[in-house]
């Protein structure tokens, strides 16, 4: 990474840590050495002190209480700390959980793990925009159901699920309410509370704080929920996640929670102008452009935007010197499987391969969004150019009657 | 995952782009590889009646990086090759001078079946 100016369009895969949240880790590196749980000295105290602190943050951030704050080393750990757990933990109420195909893989995997320890798992369709059918999620309650994991905010499209609706559905059957928040939290609005939402995982990184530090919400009032501990050891963390506290980390992620309260809703306002920018330009300057995922319920940074008859890997490497995105695209992997989330949402093979993610951040510019509108412009005609089905759409061949190759 | 200068250099500045007249004698088309599998390869040769020689090469195709690089070299390489030196072009040849990794390995298998429809659909038209 020279002196060259990059543009960073990827927040969604990481965000970079807030300077003002490293100046408030620092710290905790050497001057504060101790470990949060050793109770009878003052480099332990100031530790513990420090991780109470950060959590009173974090929980001001979702309106909760601190004691529902489980740290956790990142959302992964805490999405497979709520299933799982809650899987061992209600083993007698019932043994079925059911989701959604557009989740992220800690949670799908998790399910497919719990489908082998003897669990049973419904993984409902979503629509065109990518948002869960209520009626079809109602019907598919039956008196086995003990979990309901759905995300609040997709990480490929930006598209937000009716979490009010759906926390509705959950208090009226008595099915608890989990959500893999990782996308929502420190962005927009995410109260858990508020929506009946009673497991709630997210992390530090996310939100410009830093990596392998991450929480889970758990529920401590009507009803009192518990998890099954996921790791042996000392019990901390209410006896719920073992293993010494990331104590710079966990300041970390508390002084990006505060950050984010004070700060999230003018970035939001600030960055959805230029992602509307963004996104108009794309499509006012070339045709055949589709942006995937509900337009309506939708995060302010985020779009997600296929090209037509472009693959997306090989336009990335038009700008790659300068953008990092990511794509929809599966020409990195050995599957050959474009991204199962915009499959789901009913995107052919050739728009999921045509895709590409933009997210904004905090510290994304006007300038930034500028030079990518006309870098990925140049790109896409670049490749159309080089594209034999451009040429052949362009010539008014019929593409879906070519009988192709498959290999 | 980083690309080798090589696959840098044919994606950059891609050799033969074009179209040949496929309704020409002289001309024989390749087309393979689907949309769905996010890459499709079309290379075109334009054949010397007289003297048997590939004379011209053009390409198109979608596809990622490496699939595209596969595609302008094997256009580079198939200049000047009579028919038989066009149809002993290996994949792995391919694969060693763009040093691709074992995920792309495929492009080159593309490649390599492009050529091999060319020649045939030429050699079907001059039967």
């Amino acid at each position: 990474m020279g002196d060259k100016r990059l543009i960073y369009l990827d927040n969604n895969a990481t965000t970079p840590t807030d300077p003002r949240v490293v100046d408030a880790m620092l710290p905790f590196f050497h001057n504060v050495p101790g470990n949060a749980a050793s109770r009878n000295h003052p480099f332990g105290w100031a530790a513990e002190e420090a991780v109470d602190y950060a959590r009173d943050q974090i929980a001001k951030l979702l309106d909760a209480d601190s004691r529902e704050i489980i740290f956790t080393s990142g959302a992964t750990e805490s999405d497979n700390l709520a299933l799982k757990g809650v899987f061992e933990m209600y083993q007698r109420k019932g043994n079925h959980i059911i989701t959604l195909k557009t989740e992220h893989k800690a949670v799908l995997d998790s399910c497919a793990k719990i489908e082998k320890m003897g669990g049973s798992v419904t993984y409902l369709d979503v629509d065109d925009k990518g948002l869960v059918n209520l009626i079809e999620l109602e019907k598919a309650i039956t008196d086995k159901t003990i979990l309901i994991s759905i995300m609040w905010a997709n990480n490929e499209t930006g598209v937000i699920q009716p979490m009010k609706e759906i926390g509705e559905i959950c208090a009226k059957h008595g099915v608890l309410f989990m959500s893999d928040a990782t996308q929502a939290v420190g962005k927009i609005k995410t109260h858990p509370k508020e929506l009946g939402i009673h497991l709630m995982a997210f992390t530090a990184h996310k939100m410009y704080g830093p990596k392998g530090v991450g929480a889970l919400y758990v529920n401590r009032k009507n009803p009192r929920v518990k998890v099954t501990a996921q790791l042996d050891g000392g019990g901390h963390e209410r006896g719920m996640r073992s293993g010494t506290l990331n104590v710079p980390g966990i300041v970390g992620f508390g002084a990006a929670a505060e950050i984010a309260r004070n700060e999230m809703d003018a970035d939001a306002e600030r960055l959805s102008k230029l992602r509307d920018k963004l996104e108009n330009a794309l499509h006012g300057a070339m045709e055949e452009v589709y942006t995937n995922g509900c337009k309506d319920h939708r995060m302010p940074h985020v779009c997600n935007v296929s090209f037509k008859h472009v693959e997306g890997e090989g336009l990335m490497m038009t700008f790659n010197q300068d953008i990092g995105v990511s794509s929809g695209s599966a020409c990195t992997s050995a599957s050959l499987e474009p991204s199962y989330v915009l499959i789901a949402y009913g995107l052919g093979d050739d728009l999921a391969h045509s895709s590409i993610r933009f997210s904004l951040g905090r510290f994304t510019t006007e300038q930034d969004i500028d030079d990518t509108i006309e870098m990925v412009t140049k790109g896409v005609n670049h490749m159309r150019n080089l594209s034999p089905i451009w040429e052949m759409y362009k010539e008014g061949v019929d593409l879906d009657a070519v009988v192709w190759s498959e290999h | 995952m980083a690309y080798s200068e090589k696959v840098l250099d044919h994606f950059k500045n891609p050799k033969n782009v074009g179209t040949l007249d496929k309704s020409s004698k002289a001309v024989g088309t390749g087309l393979v590889g689907a949309p769905e599998c996010g890459d499709v390869m079309r290379l075109q040769i334009q054949v010397d009646a007289a003297s048997g020689i590939i004379e011209d090469a053009k390409f198109k195709t979608f596809g990622c990086g490496s699939a595209i690089a596969s595609s302008s070299l094997a256009t580079e390489w198939l200049k000047g090759k009579s028919i038989d030196e066009a149809l002993a072009i290996d994949n792995m040849t391919i694969v060693e001078e763009l040093a691709l990794p074992p995920v792309k390995i495929h492009c080159s298998v593309l490649a390599e079946d492009a050529i091999k429809g060319a020649i045939e659909d030429y050699k079907s038209k001059n039967a």
